[in-house]
């Protein structure tokens, strides 16, 4: 039996992504394209990776939820928007590029 | 099965929208967005100024535009266009109509506006308590601008059920707008978790307006259909909590499982546990199916009770901030921006000026995706045609902000070449107003329903 190689992707041929503001808090709604790779998603795109993608933008910790019916996850970002929409003196200050920011990590598929 | 659409996705959106689902198709109720936690504090500022303003004029410049389709289709409205002044609307809206020789049933639901209230509920030791940082509200009392509760369907509904034909709220939850309808219509019952959550899950998934037919989306952006003319979304709801979620025919964007996906994960929390006044909705439980062309159907929605709180948000004065770009060109445009950047920070310091925050980015470069994009690749950075140098400052001292403000313009002509201002002029120091999400007892609050047939 031919050996599987692991290769290298990036998130965003596998999922598509929106992201929105609450506060200091960013959420990343992260959907996969196709159904059949949603567990990679569950399994390669952990709370602590996504942490350590946005090291330097996101200050607090991130959670992680499972919508299986939905063939997503949604993370938390916790402090990671210079104080939040109106406080924040960024170019993105509601975070709604966070989404595409995110679907630039690299996994092992 | 009635028909809820949605004409506002937040105010500032397309003014033709509300006009385009009122003609274009078949509607029983036209629900309008107004109100985003900055919009609260924009209107206290309008109303400070002027004691008869303080809600969305916008919406009466539409009702006045549309009241006789209104009246031919027997549509009705519902809008939080009230903001901080619900009965200043009231009165322009039945002027309107007045003028128009129409006859109309407006409501009214407020009671949402706690400001004045605020000194009662510390005495009694109803703290409202930040829900992020735990600090009580009277920690930043002298700051406060305003404070209001997010109410839910049922006061909304109950002025549907007294006759209706245009309900203009103060603060409702944003879902609640196209809940409430249904809550009339059906007859649902506080209790009745499961519907009550499919109803909130129908208005989370139209409450962005067009975020939702193809408009931000992310999948196959480029073939979607005629985004000039995107049709902005309507729920045909069914009595038993199952609903659709599409648009009128003839319309741009495009209606399918992938741009609802993306709306419903839009700004929520722990989707398990979507928290309204009405009830606790369940995303995990949504069933979605491509239902037809620009139709999706959902099914199989579950709820939990309402907790015993209402939401609070309260605006507060958090200081000055002011944000400053000048624009750098090939060759070399990312080094001589970060050049720049320094030179003006040098002088904000020769100066003695002392800020809680400066913050530059370089737009052109990696402003947005920052950190997660890293740094433009050596081959390219010196190639790069332009970069926008984009420098925020904020503090509690207006006039340090102020004088930021005028060290932008000397760069043309001071620091690195090949420079232009964007034609922007100098920057605008802007107030910062901050909020404070807080939780309240429902006991502790009302809602006051109205009635104001016209006069005429």
């Amino acid at each position: 039996m031919a050996k599987r190689e692991l290769t290298k992707r990036r998130l965003i041929e596998l999922a598509h992504a929106r992201s929105g503001d609450k506060g200091d808090l960013v959420n990343i709604g992260l959907i996969a394209r196709k159904p059949e790779d949603y567990p990679i998603l569950v399994r390669e795109v952990t709370a602590d990776r996504v942490k350590q993608h946005f090291a330097g933008v996101c200050q607090g910790p991130v959670e992680r939820f499972e919508l299986p019916n939905l063939g997503a996850l949604n993370f938390l970002l916790h402090q990671a928007l210079d104080g939040g929409g109106t406080v924040a003196l960024k170019a993105d200050p509601q975070g709604k590029t966070y989404s595409t920011a995110l679907l630039r990590m690299e996994i092992e598929v | 099965m009635i028909r809820i659409a949605n004409g506002q996705g937040f105010w500032g959106d397309s003014l033709q929208a509300p006009v385009e689902q009122i003609r274009r198709g078949p509607i029983d109720y036209l629900t309008l967005d107004y109100l985003a936690e900055v919009t609260m504090s924009i209107l206290q500022k309008q109303r400070t100024r002027d004691p008869q303003a303080g809600y969305a004029r916008d919406f009466v410049e539409l009702i006045a535009r549309v009241l006789p389709d209104l009246k031919d289709r027997r549509i009705r409205v519902i809008a939080n266009a009230g903001g901080i002044n619900p009965m200043g609307c009231r009165d322009a809206v039945l002027e309107a109509a007045a003028r128009q020789n129409i006859k109309i049933k407006v409501a009214t639901v407020t009671g949402d506006d706690i400001t004045d209230r605020l000194d009662q509920f510390f005495k009694r030791g109803i703290e409202l308590k930040n829900m992020d940082t735990g600090e009580p509200l009277s920690a930043i009392q002298a700051q406060v601008e305003r404070a209001n509760v997010y109410f839910g369907a049922f006061p909304v509904a109950e002025a549907l059920s007294q006759g209706a034909e245009i309900v203009i709220t103060g603060r409702v939850a944003d879902a609640a707008l196209t809940l409430a309808p249904m809550v009339h219509e059906f007859g649902w019952k506080e209790t009745d978790w499961d519907k009550l959550s499919a109803g909130v899950i129908a208005g989370h998934a139209i409450e962005c307006g067009a975020q939702v037919t193809g408009g931000n989306c992310q999948v196959d952006w480029e073939t979607i259909p005629d985004l000039a003319d995107i049709g902005y979304p309507i729920v045909e709801a069914e009595p038993d909590g199952t609903f659709c979620v599409t648009k009128h025919a003839g319309t741009g964007g495009r209606v399918t499982v992938a741009s609802v996906k993306e709306q419903l994960l839009y700004e929520i929390g722990d989707p398990a546990q979507y928290i309204t006044p009405d009830c606790v909705a369940d995303f995990t439980t949504i069933h979605l199916e491509q239902a037809g062309p620009d139709r999706v159907r959902f099914t199989g929605v579950r709820g939990r009770p309402a907790t015993n709180y209402y939401k609070v948000s309260a605006s507060f004065t958090a200081g000055y901030k002011a944000v400053g770009s000048v624009v750098y060109t090939w060759p070399d445009a990312y080094k001589k921006a970060r050049a720049a950047d320094q030179i003006l920070r040098q002088r904000l310091s020769n100066l003695g000026l002392r800020f809680d925050a400066i913050r530059t980015e370089f737009v052109g470069a990696n402003a947005c995706h920052s950190i997660p994009a890293g740094e433009p690749a050596p081959e390219i950075e010196p190639h790069l045609p332009e970069v926008v140098l984009r420098v925020g400052v904020r503090s509690e001292n207006r006039a340090a902000v102020e004088r930021f403000t005028r060290e932008i313009a000397p760069l043309v002509l001071s620091g690195p070449p090949s420079v232009s201002g964007l034609g922007l002029g100098r920057p605008r120091v802007e107030e910062i107003v901050a909020f404070w999400p807080a939780l309240i007892p429902k006991s502790e609050v009302r809602p006051e329903v109205a009635i104001w047939p016209s006069a005429s």
